[in-house]
């Protein structure tokens, strides 16, 4: 069997079609679901499969649907993640331009599993032609009875909606997209209650990456055990890495968890283009801790970048290449989060504004010698300290360059400054 | 001062708001639909859609202050967003927005005299495997040069 188990059909013309799909095993997950399984053995299911979530913080999707309140009046809610914004990372575009009912398949076998009947699908305004794919592809599943009131007869209802975010990064962090969906602004939502007790409306809410749900339907067909083997046994199946930056082949790649980093940027991306030299490599999406051209060595999955003091966060590769000025990184990821502060913590909306000036300072060829040691301080007066994970997040990638490349950004500073 | 909204607008705003447990949750979704039709939201438009949903006006001009993609002012017909996050940079996106600067003869944020195009940099538009990249209204082009560029704003009309 191939090891691959959301793109292995990306070849083929108008998968996004139901047809199509239908032709490819399309929906059979579903039918497998709906009317053999019990819910209970669902879940176990995708227990045992460890797959872990795909949207960044890696956590068990199947822990996370047993924290929903099984007897409970009030509706439930499944939230799915395509709000797509972290730097780097264009995979999820991908399965849902490609693939969208496999997304919708994923969907379907969730909300039984965990008794939901209305479905949400946030996606990034920026992406309304895929947005409008999804839509065209939900009509189907209606017309062909994998959505609606009772769906191939067995009386389960879902609907299933597209809803389009509008330009801000904050609600890809998942209580900002519920005040998001709620019509607000997207300002995060001190935790606990979480989500899956308290989400949207004030009912339980199960929140998942695109990736993350899209996996639901193999593992149901092919099962935990054959999941596992795919991947690592504690971090099941495969990722989509994006490769960006400076290699000969950027794109999307599906390899097994585990897959090691240097393999994937020369031997899947191409290696770096033509005449230019390796330098840092940032390897979940921008949030990450960078990797010297030295630490690329390395597994990717959850654990081994923990350990590397790293995160393998959405699985995007973004390669920088010798000839770029640290400098000019720090500017951009700075420059980041100061835009996307939401502003609701001091820590978070000073310290990123500020930091964010110090650097454009620096770049301006007017850095001090006590520059970079001020920025440590407030990028460590974010950590820990913030209501959501922003704080941490922009704080990690400036301190590991800090870090990492101190000579190098020292250098730019004028003499006797 | 802009006119009402189609009757077909006001329809299609109902329709949305019936799949949310509150009125509310529509907003977003019939901002889009506001924009797609006027081009921007003023406050007269604040005003309007604050009535439809049943909400205070302020709440609008909350929601439409924090989300990047709703213009307040009027754009040009043509609205180009250059990408100049991380890998879009790596790949050349500032002299390209040099290069846009210089052949629309305006600043970032402006637009052109003839209201035909407006100017922004843009966080990562997820298409960073196609770096350099910008949207001109909500079609995306990638893997840009000077040429490309040059190619493609000389074919709009
Ligand atoms: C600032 C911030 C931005 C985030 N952006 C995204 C995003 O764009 N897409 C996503 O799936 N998860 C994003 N996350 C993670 C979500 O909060 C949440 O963990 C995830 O959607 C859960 O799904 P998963 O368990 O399937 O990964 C973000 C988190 C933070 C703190
Ligand atoms: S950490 Fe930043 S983004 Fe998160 S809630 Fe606080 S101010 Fe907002
Ligand atoms: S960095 Fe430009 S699209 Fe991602």
């Amino acid at each position: 069997m191939t090891d691959k188990i959301l793109t292995q059909h990306f070849g083929l013309e108008n998968l996004f079609k139901i047809d199509v799909y239908l032709e490819n095993k399309g929906y059979e997950a579903a039918k497998k679901a709906l009317t053999d399984m019990k819910a209970d053995e669902i879940l176990e299911e995708v227990k045992a499969a460890n797959l872990r979530g795909r949207g960044g913080a890696g956590f068990p999707a199947g822990v996370k649907w047993g924290f929903v309140p099984k007897d409970i009046e009030k509706p439930k809610y499944l939230c799915v993640n395509a709000d797509e914004g972290e730097p780097g990372t264009f995979k999820d575009r991908y399965i849902m331009t490609h693939n969208p009912h496999l997304l919708i398949e994923g969907i379907i076998i969730t909300s039984f599993c965990v008794g939901i009947h209305t479905a949400f699908i946030y996606i990034r305004g920026e992406y309304e032609a895929v947005a409008l794919r999804l839509e065209q592809a939900i009509s189907e599943a209606y017309d062909k009875d994998f959505l609606g009131e009772s769906i191939l007869g067995t009386g389960f209802k879902l609907d299933v909606y597209v809803h389009r975010g509008a330009g801000a990064y904050i609600c890809g962090e998942e209580t900002a997209l519920l005040e998001s969906l709620e019509g607000k602004r997207g300002n995060p939502r001190l935790k606990p209650p979480f989500p899956a007790s308290v989400g949207l409306f004030g009912c339980p809410t199960v929140i998942n990456n695109v990736e993350t749900v899209s996996n639901i339907p193999s593992i149901i067909l092919n099962g935990a055990a054959w999941f596992c083997q795919v991947g690592l046994p504690k971090d099941g199946g495969t990722r989509i890495f994006g490769v960006s930056g400076m290699v000969k082949k950027p794109g999307i790649y599906e390899l097994p968890v585990g897959t090691n980093l240097k393999e994937i940027i020369i031997k899947h991306a191409g290696g770096m283009m033509e005449g230019k030299k390796l330098k840092a490599v940032i390897p979940g999406g921008m949030s990450a801790p960078i990797l010297t051209a030295e630490e690329i060595d390395i597994s990717m999955d959850f654990d081994s970048l923990v350990e590397a003091k790293s995160m393998l966060g959405s699985a995007a590769i973004i390669v920088i290449d010798e000839e770029t000025s640290m400098l000019d990184v720090l500017r951009r990821v700075t420059k980041f989060y100061s835009h996307e502060s939401c502003g609701q913590c001091t820590p978070c909306r000073i310290g990123n504004s500020w930091i964010n000036k110090i650097v454009k300072r620096m770049a301006d060829g007017n850095g001090k010698r006590e520059d970079l040691d001020k920025i440590i301080q407030l990028a460590n007066n974010m950590m820990g300290k913030t209501l959501c994970p922003l704080g941490d997040a922009a704080a990690m990638p400036v301190l590991s360059i800090i870090q990492k490349f101190r000579k190098e950004l020292e250098s730019y500073i004028p003499l006797g400054n | 001062m802009s006119p009402e909204l189609t009757d077909q607008t006001k329809k299609k705003i109902e329709e949305i708001a019936s799949r949310y447990a509150s009125k509310e949750a529509a907003l977003l979704p019939v901002l889009h639909l506001v924009q797609h039709e006027k081009g921007f939201i003023s406050q007269q438009e604040e005003k309007q859609v604050a009535h439809l949903l049943n909400i205070k006006p302020i709440k609008v001009k909350e929601v439409v202050t924090f989300y990047t993609m709703f213009n307040q002012k009027e754009v040009g017909k043509y609205h180009i967003q250059v990408c100049s996050n991380l890998s879009c940079s790596l790949l050349g996106s500032e002299s390209l927005i040099d290069h846009l600067k210089n052949k629309l003869g305006i600043e970032i944020g402006e637009t052109t005299s003839d209201k035909k195009f407006t100017l922004m940099t843009v966080e990562c538009l997820g298409a960073c495997e196609q770096a350099p990249c910008m949207m001109i209204n909500f079609d995306y082009f990638g893997n840009l040069d000077k040429e490309k560029i040059d190619n493609i704003l000389d074919n709009l009309e």
